[in-house]
Protein backbone atom coordinates (compact mmCIF):
# COMPACT_ATOMS: atom_id res chain seq x y z
CA UNK A 1 0.00 0.00 0.00
CA UNK A 2 1.04 3.69 -0.87
CA UNK A 3 0.00 6.73 0.66
CA UNK A 4 -0.47 9.51 -1.61
CA UNK A 5 1.88 12.28 -2.09
CA UNK A 6 3.55 14.48 0.30
CA UNK A 7 6.71 16.46 1.28
CA UNK A 8 8.99 15.64 4.26
CA UNK A 9 10.45 17.77 6.49
CA UNK A 10 12.80 17.29 9.81
CA UNK A 11 13.13 20.42 11.43
CA UNK A 12 15.96 20.59 14.21
CA UNK A 13 14.19 22.87 16.59
CA UNK A 14 11.14 23.22 18.12
CA UNK A 15 10.95 26.67 17.29
CA UNK A 16 11.36 26.04 13.34
CA UNK A 17 8.84 22.94 13.63
CA UNK A 18 6.20 25.62 15.01
CA UNK A 19 6.86 28.25 12.33
CA UNK A 20 6.30 25.39 9.68
CA UNK A 21 2.88 23.71 10.68
CA UNK A 22 2.06 27.52 11.29
CA UNK A 23 3.11 28.28 7.74
CA UNK A 24 1.19 24.95 6.55
CA UNK A 25 -1.95 25.12 8.53
CA UNK A 26 -4.07 21.85 8.18
CA UNK A 27 -2.31 21.01 5.58
CA UNK A 28 0.72 19.67 7.91
CA UNK A 29 0.93 16.63 9.60
CA UNK A 30 3.17 15.90 12.73
CA UNK A 31 4.98 12.74 12.65
CA UNK A 32 6.37 11.27 16.01
CA UNK A 33 6.58 6.77 16.08
CA UNK A 34 4.47 7.21 13.14
CA UNK A 35 2.35 3.61 14.37
CA UNK A 36 -0.76 5.37 14.03
CA UNK A 37 -0.29 7.84 11.23
CA UNK A 38 1.72 5.80 8.89
CA UNK A 39 -1.18 3.55 8.74
CA UNK A 40 -3.10 5.68 8.37
CA UNK A 41 -1.46 7.40 5.24
CA UNK A 42 -1.19 4.07 3.79
CA UNK A 43 -4.71 3.62 4.14
CA UNK A 44 -5.20 7.49 2.68
CA UNK A 45 -7.62 7.67 5.31
CA UNK A 46 -5.83 10.89 5.50
CA UNK A 47 -3.88 13.04 3.31
CA UNK A 48 -1.83 15.48 4.22
CA UNK A 49 0.54 17.38 1.80
CA UNK A 50 3.38 17.83 4.72
CA UNK A 51 4.80 15.60 7.22
CA UNK A 52 7.01 17.55 9.72
CA UNK A 53 9.04 14.81 11.56
CA UNK A 54 10.05 15.73 15.15
CA UNK A 55 12.18 13.03 16.31
CA UNK A 56 15.30 15.34 16.15
CA UNK A 57 13.89 17.96 18.40
CA UNK A 58 16.34 17.42 21.32
CA UNK A 59 14.72 17.57 24.99
CA UNK A 60 11.28 16.37 24.68
CA UNK A 61 12.00 12.68 25.37
CA UNK A 62 12.23 12.15 29.78
CA UNK A 63 11.01 10.60 32.02
CA UNK A 64 11.66 12.33 35.84
CA UNK A 65 10.52 13.56 38.45
CA UNK A 66 10.55 17.21 39.12
CA UNK A 67 8.95 18.67 42.04
CA UNK A 68 5.46 18.12 42.75
CA UNK A 69 5.18 16.59 39.36
CA UNK A 70 6.24 13.25 37.26
CA UNK A 71 7.18 14.93 33.94
CA UNK A 72 6.76 12.91 30.53
CA UNK A 73 8.50 13.97 27.40
CA UNK A 74 6.45 14.05 24.54
CA UNK A 75 9.01 12.08 22.17
CA UNK A 76 8.82 9.04 24.97
CA UNK A 77 8.52 5.76 23.46
CA UNK A 78 6.48 3.16 24.76
CA UNK A 79 9.22 1.31 25.29
CA UNK A 80 11.02 3.98 27.76
CA UNK A 81 7.89 3.29 29.99
CA UNK A 82 8.60 -0.45 30.10
CA UNK A 83 11.99 0.10 30.92
CA UNK A 84 12.00 3.02 33.56
CA UNK A 85 12.37 1.74 37.11
CA UNK A 86 11.00 5.21 38.28
CA UNK A 87 8.02 4.02 36.74
CA UNK A 88 8.57 0.31 37.64
CA UNK A 89 8.62 1.38 41.04
CA UNK A 90 6.30 4.64 41.66
CA UNK A 91 4.13 4.82 38.92
CA UNK A 92 3.28 1.10 37.89
CA UNK A 93 -0.19 2.07 35.93
CA UNK A 94 1.64 3.17 33.45
CA UNK A 95 4.08 0.00 33.21
CA UNK A 96 0.66 -1.55 32.70
CA UNK A 97 0.16 0.51 29.27
CA UNK A 98 3.43 -0.08 28.27
CA UNK A 99 3.48 -3.99 28.52
CA UNK A 100 -0.10 -4.29 26.67
CA UNK A 101 -0.17 -1.54 23.86
CA UNK A 102 0.67 -2.74 20.38
CA UNK A 103 3.39 -5.31 19.93
CA UNK A 104 7.05 -5.02 21.01
CA UNK A 105 8.23 -3.21 17.47
CA UNK A 106 5.32 -0.55 17.42
CA UNK A 107 6.17 0.66 21.86
CA UNK A 108 10.03 0.63 20.17
CA UNK A 109 8.79 3.49 17.92
CA UNK A 110 5.17 4.33 19.00
CA UNK A 111 5.67 7.91 21.44
CA UNK A 112 3.02 8.63 23.98
CA UNK A 113 2.54 12.16 22.65
CA UNK A 114 1.52 10.67 19.20
CA UNK A 115 -0.45 8.23 20.77
CA UNK A 116 -2.53 11.29 22.76
CA UNK A 117 -2.41 13.50 19.44
CA UNK A 118 -4.01 10.61 17.31
CA UNK A 119 -7.05 10.85 20.09
CA UNK A 120 -8.16 7.05 19.02
CA UNK A 121 -10.90 6.56 21.47
CA UNK A 122 -9.27 2.71 22.35
CA UNK A 123 -6.49 4.92 23.42
CA UNK A 124 -4.43 3.01 26.26
CA UNK A 125 -2.39 6.09 26.95
CA UNK A 126 -5.34 8.65 27.02
CA UNK A 127 -7.54 6.55 29.19
CA UNK A 128 -4.45 5.78 31.44
CA UNK A 129 -3.86 9.44 32.18
CA UNK A 130 -7.84 10.29 32.34
CA UNK A 131 -7.09 8.55 35.57
CA UNK A 132 -4.87 11.52 36.61
CA UNK A 133 -5.12 15.19 37.13
CA UNK A 134 -2.68 15.17 34.26
CA UNK A 135 -1.67 18.30 32.46
CA UNK A 136 -0.78 18.59 28.29
CA UNK A 137 1.40 21.09 27.04
CA UNK A 138 1.12 22.13 24.20
CA UNK A 139 3.76 24.85 22.20
CA UNK A 140 2.71 26.34 19.22
CA UNK A 141 3.42 30.27 17.56
CA UNK A 142 1.93 32.38 20.71
CA UNK A 143 3.81 30.20 22.80
CA UNK A 144 3.05 27.76 25.90
CA UNK A 145 -0.66 26.18 27.08
CA UNK A 146 -1.73 23.87 29.38
CA UNK A 147 -4.61 22.01 28.97
CA UNK A 148 -6.11 19.63 31.13
CA UNK A 149 -6.63 15.84 30.45
CA UNK A 150 -10.31 16.28 31.10
CA UNK A 151 -10.10 19.51 27.65
CA UNK A 152 -7.88 17.28 25.58
CA UNK A 153 -9.98 15.04 23.65
CA UNK A 154 -12.95 16.96 21.75
CA UNK A 155 -13.55 13.97 19.50
CA UNK A 156 -12.81 10.54 18.17
CA UNK A 157 -9.22 11.37 16.47
CA UNK A 158 -10.21 14.89 17.46
CA UNK A 159 -8.38 16.67 19.80
CA UNK A 160 -7.80 20.65 21.73
CA UNK A 161 -4.52 21.03 19.96
CA UNK A 162 -4.17 23.44 16.70
CA UNK A 163 -2.83 22.45 13.90
CA UNK A 164 0.51 25.14 14.70
CA UNK A 165 0.53 23.69 18.66
CA UNK A 166 3.25 20.18 18.96
CA UNK A 167 2.57 18.70 22.28
CA UNK A 168 5.40 18.66 24.28
CA UNK A 169 5.21 17.39 27.74
CA UNK A 170 2.85 15.48 29.59
CA UNK A 171 2.97 16.29 33.78
CA UNK A 172 0.84 14.28 36.50
CA UNK A 173 0.78 14.43 40.31
CA UNK A 174 3.59 12.41 41.68
CA UNK A 175 2.85 8.95 43.43
CA UNK A 176 2.24 10.26 47.49
CA UNK A 177 1.88 7.80 50.04
CA UNK A 178 -1.33 5.64 49.72
CA UNK A 179 -1.27 6.14 45.58
CA UNK A 180 -2.31 3.15 43.64
CA UNK A 181 -3.18 2.57 39.97
CA UNK A 182 -3.24 -0.16 37.71
CA UNK A 183 -4.81 -0.23 33.45
CA UNK A 184 -6.37 -3.48 32.80
CA UNK A 185 -6.69 -3.74 29.08
CA UNK A 186 -9.24 -6.58 27.48
CA UNK A 187 -7.69 -7.95 23.94
CA UNK A 188 -7.99 -10.34 21.45
CA UNK A 189 -4.28 -11.01 20.73
CA UNK A 190 -1.32 -8.30 20.96
CA UNK A 191 -1.25 -5.53 18.58
CA UNK A 192 -5.27 -5.14 18.99
CA UNK A 193 -7.02 -2.06 20.10
CA UNK A 194 -8.83 -2.59 23.13
CA UNK A 195 -12.25 -4.09 22.96
CA UNK A 196 -12.42 -2.43 26.29
CA UNK A 197 -9.69 -0.76 29.08
CA UNK A 198 -9.89 0.63 32.28
CA UNK A 199 -7.64 2.47 34.23
CA UNK A 200 -7.90 3.36 37.92
CA UNK A 201 -6.24 5.27 39.94
CA UNK A 202 -6.84 5.49 43.97
CA UNK A 203 -5.88 7.25 46.95
CA UNK A 204 -6.18 5.52 50.15
CA UNK A 205 -5.84 6.89 53.58
CA UNK A 206 -3.94 4.41 56.80
CA UNK A 207 -7.18 2.99 57.33
CA UNK A 208 -7.58 2.16 53.63
CA UNK A 209 -10.47 4.49 53.42
CA UNK A 210 -10.82 6.10 50.14
CA UNK A 211 -9.47 9.42 49.48
CA UNK A 212 -8.79 9.85 46.05
CA UNK A 213 -10.31 8.17 43.41
CA UNK A 214 -10.18 8.66 39.19
CA UNK A 215 -11.52 5.83 36.96
CA UNK A 216 -10.43 6.00 32.84
CA UNK A 217 -12.36 3.94 29.89
CA UNK A 218 -11.26 2.99 27.21
CA UNK A 219 -13.31 2.19 23.67
CA UNK A 220 -16.44 2.54 25.03
CA UNK A 221 -17.28 6.37 23.88
CA UNK A 222 -16.26 8.48 20.84
CA UNK A 223 -13.22 9.34 23.18
CA UNK A 224 -11.41 7.82 26.37
CA UNK A 225 -13.94 8.65 29.09
CA UNK A 226 -13.79 8.91 33.18
CA UNK A 227 -16.49 7.10 35.58
CA UNK A 228 -17.42 9.80 37.40
CA UNK A 229 -20.35 8.58 39.14
CA UNK A 230 -17.79 5.53 39.85
CA UNK A 231 -15.34 8.06 41.09
CA UNK A 232 -17.71 9.80 43.46
CA UNK A 233 -19.27 6.52 44.80
CA UNK A 234 -15.91 5.25 45.78
CA UNK A 235 -14.72 8.38 47.72
CA UNK A 236 -15.83 7.83 51.60
CA UNK A 237 -15.79 4.37 51.14
CA UNK A 238 -13.37 1.63 52.72
CA UNK A 239 -11.65 0.16 50.04
CA UNK A 240 -13.23 -3.60 49.60
CA UNK A 241 -15.31 -5.83 48.15
CA UNK A 242 -18.53 -4.01 48.86
CA UNK A 243 -17.43 -1.05 47.38
CA UNK A 244 -15.78 -1.66 44.43
CA UNK A 245 -18.51 -4.22 43.38
CA UNK A 246 -21.18 -1.20 43.21
CA UNK A 247 -18.73 1.22 41.63
CA UNK A 248 -17.85 -1.48 38.90
CA UNK A 249 -21.23 -1.80 38.23
CA UNK A 250 -21.65 2.01 37.98
CA UNK A 251 -18.38 2.09 35.61
CA UNK A 252 -20.61 -0.09 33.16
CA UNK A 253 -23.47 1.65 33.39
CA UNK A 254 -21.41 5.30 32.51
CA UNK A 255 -19.99 3.06 29.37
CA UNK A 256 -21.33 3.91 26.16
CA UNK A 257 -20.04 0.53 24.19
CA UNK A 258 -21.13 0.45 20.12
CA UNK A 259 -21.68 -3.78 19.21
CA UNK A 260 -18.63 -4.29 16.62
CA UNK A 261 -16.13 -7.27 15.48
CA UNK A 262 -14.69 -6.62 19.19
CA UNK A 263 -17.86 -7.63 20.94
CA UNK A 264 -21.57 -6.73 21.28
CA UNK A 265 -22.77 -3.79 23.48
CA UNK A 266 -23.62 -6.09 26.24
CA UNK A 267 -20.31 -8.05 26.23
CA UNK A 268 -18.55 -4.96 26.79
CA UNK A 269 -20.39 -3.47 29.25
CA UNK A 270 -20.35 -6.55 31.14
CA UNK A 271 -16.40 -6.57 30.77
CA UNK A 272 -16.05 -3.12 32.06
CA UNK A 273 -18.12 -4.26 35.53
CA UNK A 274 -15.55 -7.21 35.61
CA UNK A 275 -12.39 -4.79 34.51
CA UNK A 276 -12.81 -2.30 36.96
CA UNK A 277 -13.13 -4.17 39.82
CA UNK A 278 -9.93 -5.94 38.96
CA UNK A 279 -8.23 -2.91 38.61
CA UNK A 280 -10.02 -1.62 41.77
CA UNK A 281 -8.26 -4.60 43.61
CA UNK A 282 -5.19 -4.21 41.60
CA UNK A 283 -4.44 -0.54 42.21
CA UNK A 284 -5.59 -1.21 46.18
CA UNK A 285 -2.70 -3.58 46.32
CA UNK A 286 -0.53 -1.09 44.84
CA UNK A 287 -0.83 1.45 47.37
CA UNK A 288 0.52 -0.59 50.12
CA UNK A 289 -2.01 -0.08 52.44
CA UNK B 1 27.30 -6.61 11.98
CA UNK B 2 29.83 -5.21 8.77
CA UNK B 3 29.25 -7.43 6.44
CA UNK B 4 31.56 -7.53 3.22
CA UNK B 5 28.58 -7.05 0.58
CA UNK B 6 28.89 -6.44 -3.34
CA UNK B 7 28.52 -3.21 -4.19
CA UNK B 8 24.47 -3.24 -5.31
CA UNK B 9 24.40 -1.08 -8.34
CA UNK B 10 21.17 0.83 -8.61
CA UNK B 11 19.60 -0.70 -12.00
CA UNK B 12 15.99 -0.28 -10.77
CA UNK B 13 14.71 3.07 -10.49
CA UNK B 14 11.40 3.29 -9.03
CA UNK B 15 11.81 6.67 -8.01
CA UNK B 16 11.84 9.95 -9.60
CA UNK B 17 14.10 13.26 -8.88
CA UNK B 18 11.83 15.13 -10.50
CA UNK B 19 8.55 14.04 -7.75
CA UNK B 20 9.69 15.54 -4.46
CA UNK B 21 12.71 13.10 -4.32
CA UNK B 22 14.80 13.14 -0.61
CA UNK B 23 18.43 12.10 -0.93
CA UNK B 24 18.97 9.72 2.15
CA UNK B 25 22.02 7.83 3.40
CA UNK B 26 21.59 4.95 5.49
CA UNK B 27 23.78 2.11 6.75
CA UNK B 28 22.25 -1.18 5.87
CA UNK B 29 23.97 -4.57 7.41
CA UNK B 30 27.60 -1.88 8.05
CA UNK B 31 27.37 -0.56 4.24
CA UNK B 32 26.41 2.44 3.65
CA UNK B 33 23.69 3.13 1.08
CA UNK B 34 23.01 7.05 -0.51
CA UNK B 35 19.84 7.11 -2.84
CA UNK B 36 17.12 9.18 -3.51
CA UNK B 37 13.66 8.91 -2.52
CA UNK B 38 10.03 9.84 -2.37
CA UNK B 39 8.54 10.51 0.68
CA UNK B 40 6.27 8.18 0.98
CA UNK B 41 8.23 5.03 0.23
CA UNK B 42 8.39 2.69 2.96
CA UNK B 43 11.13 1.59 4.30
CA UNK B 44 10.11 -2.00 3.16
CA UNK B 45 9.73 -1.52 0.11
CA UNK B 46 13.09 0.95 -0.22
CA UNK B 47 15.43 -2.08 1.38
CA UNK B 48 13.83 -4.57 -1.01
CA UNK B 49 12.67 -2.69 -4.19
CA UNK B 50 15.87 0.06 -4.42
CA UNK B 51 18.86 -1.75 -2.63
CA UNK B 52 17.49 -5.66 -3.79
CA UNK B 53 17.49 -7.07 -0.16
CA UNK B 54 14.44 -9.17 -0.47
CA UNK B 55 15.20 -11.46 2.80
CA UNK B 56 13.10 -8.59 4.47
CA UNK B 57 9.31 -9.87 3.61
CA UNK B 58 6.25 -7.98 2.85
CA UNK B 59 3.20 -10.19 5.11
CA UNK B 60 0.55 -8.02 5.94
CA UNK B 61 1.32 -4.74 4.62
CA UNK B 62 -0.65 -3.45 8.12
CA UNK B 63 1.37 -3.47 10.85
CA UNK B 64 0.30 -6.80 12.08
CA UNK B 65 2.26 -9.62 10.97
CA UNK B 66 5.90 -8.54 11.92
CA UNK B 67 7.80 -10.39 8.59
CA UNK B 68 9.08 -6.76 7.57
CA UNK B 69 10.46 -6.56 11.17
CA UNK B 70 14.05 -5.33 10.36
CA UNK B 71 16.51 -3.80 13.21
CA UNK B 72 16.62 0.52 13.31
CA UNK B 73 19.84 1.70 15.33
CA UNK B 74 19.70 -2.05 17.42
CA UNK B 75 15.64 -1.95 18.20
CA UNK B 76 12.76 -4.24 16.08
CA UNK B 77 10.60 -1.87 14.23
CA UNK B 78 8.27 -2.90 11.17
CA UNK B 79 9.35 -1.82 8.14
CA UNK B 80 6.25 -1.25 6.83
CA UNK B 81 5.00 1.23 8.89
CA UNK B 82 8.06 3.74 8.70
CA UNK B 83 9.11 6.02 6.06
CA UNK B 84 12.33 4.96 4.14
CA UNK B 85 13.30 8.90 4.33
CA UNK B 86 13.02 8.80 8.33
CA UNK B 87 15.39 5.87 8.11
CA UNK B 88 17.83 8.60 6.53
CA UNK B 89 21.22 8.61 8.65
CA UNK B 90 20.53 5.59 10.95
CA UNK B 91 21.66 1.68 10.83
CA UNK B 92 19.04 -0.86 10.06
CA UNK B 93 20.50 -4.64 10.10
CA UNK B 94 17.99 -6.60 7.61
CA UNK B 95 18.15 -11.05 8.07
CA UNK B 96 21.25 -10.45 5.43
CA UNK B 97 23.45 -8.76 8.24
CA UNK B 98 23.22 -11.88 10.02
CA UNK B 99 25.57 -14.69 8.65
CA UNK B 100 29.55 -13.41 8.72
CA UNK B 101 31.67 -14.80 5.87
CA UNK B 102 29.07 -17.81 5.10
CA UNK B 103 28.56 -18.54 8.65
CA UNK B 104 25.36 -18.23 10.01
CA UNK B 105 24.36 -16.38 13.29
CA UNK B 106 24.02 -18.58 16.31
CA UNK B 107 20.12 -17.90 16.06
CA UNK B 108 19.99 -18.99 12.30
CA UNK B 109 21.49 -22.26 13.44
CA UNK B 110 19.29 -22.54 16.30
CA UNK B 111 16.17 -22.38 14.00
CA UNK B 112 17.89 -24.44 11.89
CA UNK B 113 18.67 -27.58 14.76
CA UNK B 114 15.48 -26.91 16.56
CA UNK B 115 13.04 -26.40 13.58
CA UNK B 116 12.32 -23.28 14.01
CA UNK B 117 10.95 -22.79 10.52
CA UNK B 118 8.48 -24.51 8.41
CA UNK B 119 7.69 -22.44 5.26
CA UNK B 120 10.23 -19.70 6.60
CA UNK B 121 8.20 -16.64 5.30
CA UNK B 122 7.79 -15.41 8.69
CA UNK B 123 11.64 -16.31 9.96
CA UNK B 124 13.40 -12.78 8.73
CA UNK B 125 11.19 -11.42 11.07
CA UNK B 126 11.33 -13.39 13.95
CA UNK B 127 14.97 -13.88 13.86
CA UNK B 128 15.26 -10.18 13.96
CA UNK B 129 12.66 -9.57 17.05
CA UNK B 130 15.07 -12.68 18.93
CA UNK B 131 18.61 -11.12 18.02
CA UNK B 132 17.00 -7.90 19.94
CA UNK B 133 16.07 -9.44 22.84
CA UNK B 134 19.49 -12.27 22.55
CA UNK B 135 21.62 -8.57 22.46
CA UNK B 136 20.47 -7.54 26.04
CA UNK B 137 19.95 -11.12 27.97
CA UNK B 138 21.39 -14.26 26.66
CA UNK B 139 19.22 -16.56 29.13
CA UNK B 140 15.48 -15.09 28.68
CA UNK B 141 12.64 -16.85 30.48
CA UNK B 142 9.90 -18.67 28.46
CA UNK B 143 7.84 -15.74 29.07
CA UNK B 144 10.61 -13.12 27.57
CA UNK B 145 10.69 -15.20 24.37
CA UNK B 146 7.05 -15.28 23.87
CA UNK B 147 6.99 -11.53 25.06
CA UNK B 148 9.65 -10.46 22.50
CA UNK B 149 8.43 -12.17 19.42
CA UNK B 150 4.52 -11.52 20.30
CA UNK B 151 5.08 -8.66 17.40
CA UNK B 152 5.56 -12.10 14.68
CA UNK B 153 2.60 -13.70 12.87
CA UNK B 154 3.78 -17.54 12.52
CA UNK B 155 0.88 -19.58 10.82
CA UNK B 156 2.88 -22.98 10.73
CA UNK B 157 5.02 -24.03 13.53
CA UNK B 158 2.33 -23.06 16.15
CA UNK B 159 5.68 -21.22 17.92
CA UNK B 160 6.77 -23.89 20.31
CA UNK B 161 9.41 -24.65 18.06
CA UNK B 162 10.60 -21.20 17.63
CA UNK B 163 10.63 -20.43 21.83
CA UNK B 164 13.30 -23.34 21.84
CA UNK B 165 15.06 -22.43 18.47
CA UNK B 166 15.44 -18.59 20.69
CA UNK B 167 16.37 -20.32 23.98
CA UNK B 168 18.96 -22.25 22.15
CA UNK B 169 20.72 -19.48 20.51
CA UNK B 170 20.47 -17.68 23.70
CA UNK B 171 22.71 -21.17 24.97
CA UNK B 172 24.81 -20.84 22.35
CA UNK B 173 26.03 -17.23 22.58
CA UNK B 174 26.28 -17.42 26.07
CA UNK B 175 28.85 -20.67 25.83
CA UNK B 176 30.49 -18.23 22.85
CA UNK B 177 29.52 -21.08 20.13
CA UNK B 178 29.00 -19.68 17.03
Amino acid sequence: MQAHSFDYVRPQTLAKAIQVLSENGNRAKVLAGGQSLIPVLKLRLANPRLLVDINDLPGLAFIEERGDRLRIGALSRHRDFERSKLIRAKYPIFSDVASVLGDPQVRNLGTIGGALAHADPASDWGTALLAFEAELIARGPNGTRTIPIDRFFKDTFTTALRSSEILTEIRVPKSAPGDGGAYLKLKRKTGDFATIGVAVQLGLDTKRNVVGARIGLAAVGSTPIRATRSEKALIGSKAGPAAFAEAAKLASEEAHPSSDLRGSEEYKRAMIEVFTRRALESATARTGR
Amino acid sequence: MATKRKKVSPKRKSIRRDNGGHTITVAVNGREYTRVVEPRVLLVDFIRDELRLTGTHVGCDTSHCGACTVLLDGHSVKSCTMLAVQADGREITTIEGLSQQGRLHPIQEAFKAHHGLQCGFCTPGVVLAALELLQVENAPSEDRIRTAISGNLCRCTGYQNIVDSVAAAGEMMRSGKG
